[in-house]
């Protein structure tokens, strides 16, 4: 099997989709000629043309909707928007357009419809290249969101995307473009939305979070493994519809709950998290659920490593509900 | 008789709306009914067809403000003063051409063969509206006749059209789509998006305009200080027609020909039909507190109705006996939808939660179990 970057990931994912599905088109800024700025779609207009691989006018609203226009009318569009910072022009179409098609039209006009873009921090790109904006879409109802942190589930996770009817926000965590190789399997596979992934199996603490979280977190549970505290990591992956059930079974087993996230902590996703082992699983917990989170303050530029969780942040929280008692 | 009609006729020089540009006015027939210029050969049928529509339209919007009045459906909004700029672009598009409209297009998605009933019970919100009464009335959307869903956001449409017109290139198709909005529309960023991006790709799209010249009670002087909104199109790489919105032969024509022009691949067309909402915004709006009724009279003369209905009578093709007969029959078809479906029980409360996905997801499947069983949710 090949080894990739998650970048090179999604880059063949979009090859595999588009040889597989001529309904397949691509839309964004540079994405053409130039491969796009991060080069997620290198050598696609090469071997596409114009007509699958647009590099269009510079505007989030009018990419994304005809996007929405594309996949009603039966295409499968995967629209880039460069940095997840720039897609509000574009919000409207998301949350009332793509997200309510299917229901407002009563089953008539589903809009497939795959929004790519990078996330969260990583580039020193100050508060316009790297925010987590995932809270955002995670409210509206009819949306998929999906923020995978391995080039494996980026691979298979776009492809099983891209190949199913509902709106997905693709969130690519861009500290972990290059962050490292995996193997991936050649050619089409799917990695199953919805279902979180075990990333490492304990049984003191369960520590739950997504994307450039991810290598954090598990650097944090290596350090508390050599305090002697065995901790269950379990990347979301998907994070509408999430995997409740992965997570409850954990929290059942540890009584322990630690939520991870790069976003601002007001109204996070980690908050909806806790909210539910509260009301599902509260004869289990044995300690207070901690939250680490960016802070509730725009992103800065200089003090990004101050401002993202880190290992030591993550472990100072493990320590805490672990000591609980 | 009709052989000094053939001979006026002849006289009348043919005028093609092209030339007449996006600061003139694109007429065919006068207010009085009398032809300006020569009226090319329609299909037939079609000019009698028209009259019929309007007069239809303006019953059933009467009928179904009298039920929001009743309080028998929440909301309706009318096209009243606008059935010829509505239903002469509307008739100028085929069947498998699509259509993304706005909220006075209804009166298209009828042409098109919209069920009544389903007209009726999307305004009912009830168990027989296809919709499944998750929009507000108003909000028709007919799949199998290509009448896109519409949503109460203002030019989110627009953009749509344009990426539907490029998927039709994508698959080599030769379809034509029609984009809709209101004159308040052409102020927002998506009507400059879906303009921009359709002019670049040159985009088998129509956009058509009606410009009833208020946006509820903002008037049209103040959402642009363009001489015209047709000559907003120049901006963008592609023609603007402006046409007498109260002309619907005129509105057919000129529609007819971007449409024409469409499909032979020579790229999209922006009309602007110059018209008037004689009513309110919708039912919730009363239009005498904000602008002088001495206007909406000027208007009430101008009625498109009154002016096509004289044009087909001067032509022989009409008269008030078949006028009575069609109205009451149009009376009983109307009064015989809402009969049909006024009566259904509301949706079922299992539709509250299908269709937001593909397939029911967990968390749904919670919620809706929650509220079937009485627990906490």
């Amino acid at each position: 099997m090949p080894e990739m970057t998650m970048l090179q990931a999604v880059n063949d994912a979009l090859h595999v989709a588009m040889a597989k599905d001529d309904r397949v088109v691509l839309l964004g800024e540079d994405i053409g000629k130039k491969g796009g700025v991060f080069g997620a779609t290198a050598g696609l207009w090469d071997k596409y043309g114009d007509l699958r691989v647009m590099d269009t006018p510079l505007s989030e609203n009018g990419i994304l909707g005809t996007a929405v226009g594309m996949g009603l009318y039966g295409l499968r569009p995967v629209p880039e928007i460069q940095f997840l910072d720039f897609i509000y022009p574009g919000f409207d179409q998301i949350v009332s357009e793509m997200a309510k098609f299917r229901y407002r039209s009563g089953g008539e006009y589903p809009c497939p419809c795959v929004v790519r873009s990078p996330s969260g921090g990583g580039i020193k790109g100050g508060h316009y290249h790297s925010q987590s904006a995932e809270s955002y879409f995670i409210h509206t109802p009819g949306l998929r969101v999906v923020m995978p942190s391995t080039p494996r589930d980026a691979k298979g996770m776009l492809l099983a995307s891209i190949f199913q009817d509902d709106p997905v926000i693709f969130l690519e965590p861009k500290a972990l473009y290059r962050h490292g190789k995996q193997e991936v399997e050649s050619g089409y596979f799917e990695v199953e939305l919805g279902k979180a992934r075990v990333v490492r199996a304990g049984d003191g603490v369960t520590v739950v979070t997504w994307g450039a979280m991810v290598p954090v977190c598990e650097a944090a549970a290596e350090k508390a493994a050599e305090k002697g505290v065995s901790v269950e990591l379990l990347d979301l992956r998907s994070l509408l519809p999430w995997d409740a059930d992965a997570v409850l079974a954990s929290v059942r087993k540890t009584g322990r709950l630690v939520l991870v996230q790069e976003a601002p902590r007001t109204l996070g996703f980690a908050s909806e998290i806790a909210a539910t082992a509260a009301e599902k699983a509260i004869d289990s917990l044995r300690a207070p659920v901690a939250r680490v989170s960016g802070f509730d303050t725009p992103f800065p530029y200089t003090l990004e490593h101050v401002y993202k969780p880190d290992a030591q942040r993550v472990l100072n929280a493990i320590e805490f509900v672990a000591k609980y008692d | 008789m009709a052989k000094a009609a053939g001979k006026a006729a002849a006289r009348l020089a043919t005028v093609d709306p092209y030339e007449v540009g996006p600061t003139g006015l694109f007429r065919l027939v006068d207010p009085d009914g009398r032809e300006v210029a020569a009226v090319p050969p329609l299909p037939d049928g079609l000019a009698v067809r028209f009259l019929e529509a309007m007069l239809f339209q303006r019953a059933l919007d009467q009928r179904m403000l009298n039920l929001q009045r009743q309080g028998r459906i929440g909301f309706y909004g009318t096209a009243k003063g606008q059935e010829g700029s509505t239903l002469g672009t509307g008739a100028a598009f085929e069947a498998d051409d699509w259509v993304f409209p706005a909220l006075r297009e209804g009166a298209v998605a009828l042409w098109r063969g919209m069920p009544l009933e389903a007209y009726v019970a999307q305004c009912f919100g009830n168990a027989k509206d296809p919709t499944h009464g998750r929009q507000m009335p108003c909000h028709y959307s007919d799949g199998p006749r290509h009448y896109v869903s519409l949503s109460s956001p203002i030019a989110t449409q627009v953009t749509q059209a344009a990426g539907a017109a490029r998927a039709v290139q994508v698959l080599g198709r030769k379809q034509v789509v029609a984009g809709y909005c209101g004159d308040g529309a052409t102020s927002e960023g998506e009507f400059h998006a879906g303009l921009n991006f359709a002019g670049v790709w040159k985009a088998p799209v129509v956009f058509v305009c009606q410009n009833n010249q208020w946006a509820i009670s903002v008037p049209v002087q103040k959402q642009t200080a363009s001489e015209t909104l047709a000559v907003k199109a120049v901006a963008y790489g592609m023609p603007g027609l402006r046409v007498d919105g109260n002309d619907v032969l005129a509105c057919y024509v000129a529609t007819k020909a971007a449409v024409d022009r469409a499909r032979r691949g020579e790229g999209p067309t922006f009309v602007e039909c110059l018209t008037y909402r004689l009513g309110g915004h919708s039912s919730s709006d009363d239009p005498t507190k904000y602008r002088d009724e001495s206007e909406a009279k000027v208007w009430e003369a101008r009625d498109p109705l009154l002016r096509h209905r004289a044009w087909l009578v001067g032509k022989g093709m009409w008269d008030d006996a078949r006028e009575e007969a069609f109205l009451a029959a149009a009376g009983k078809r109307i009064t015989d939808a809402i009969a049909a479906v006024e009566a259904a029980p509301p949706p079922a409360t299992d539709t509250l939660f299908s269709d937001v996905y593909a397939t029911l997801p967990p968390h749904l499947v919670d919620q809706k179990d929650r509220l079937a069983r009485g627990e906490p949710v």
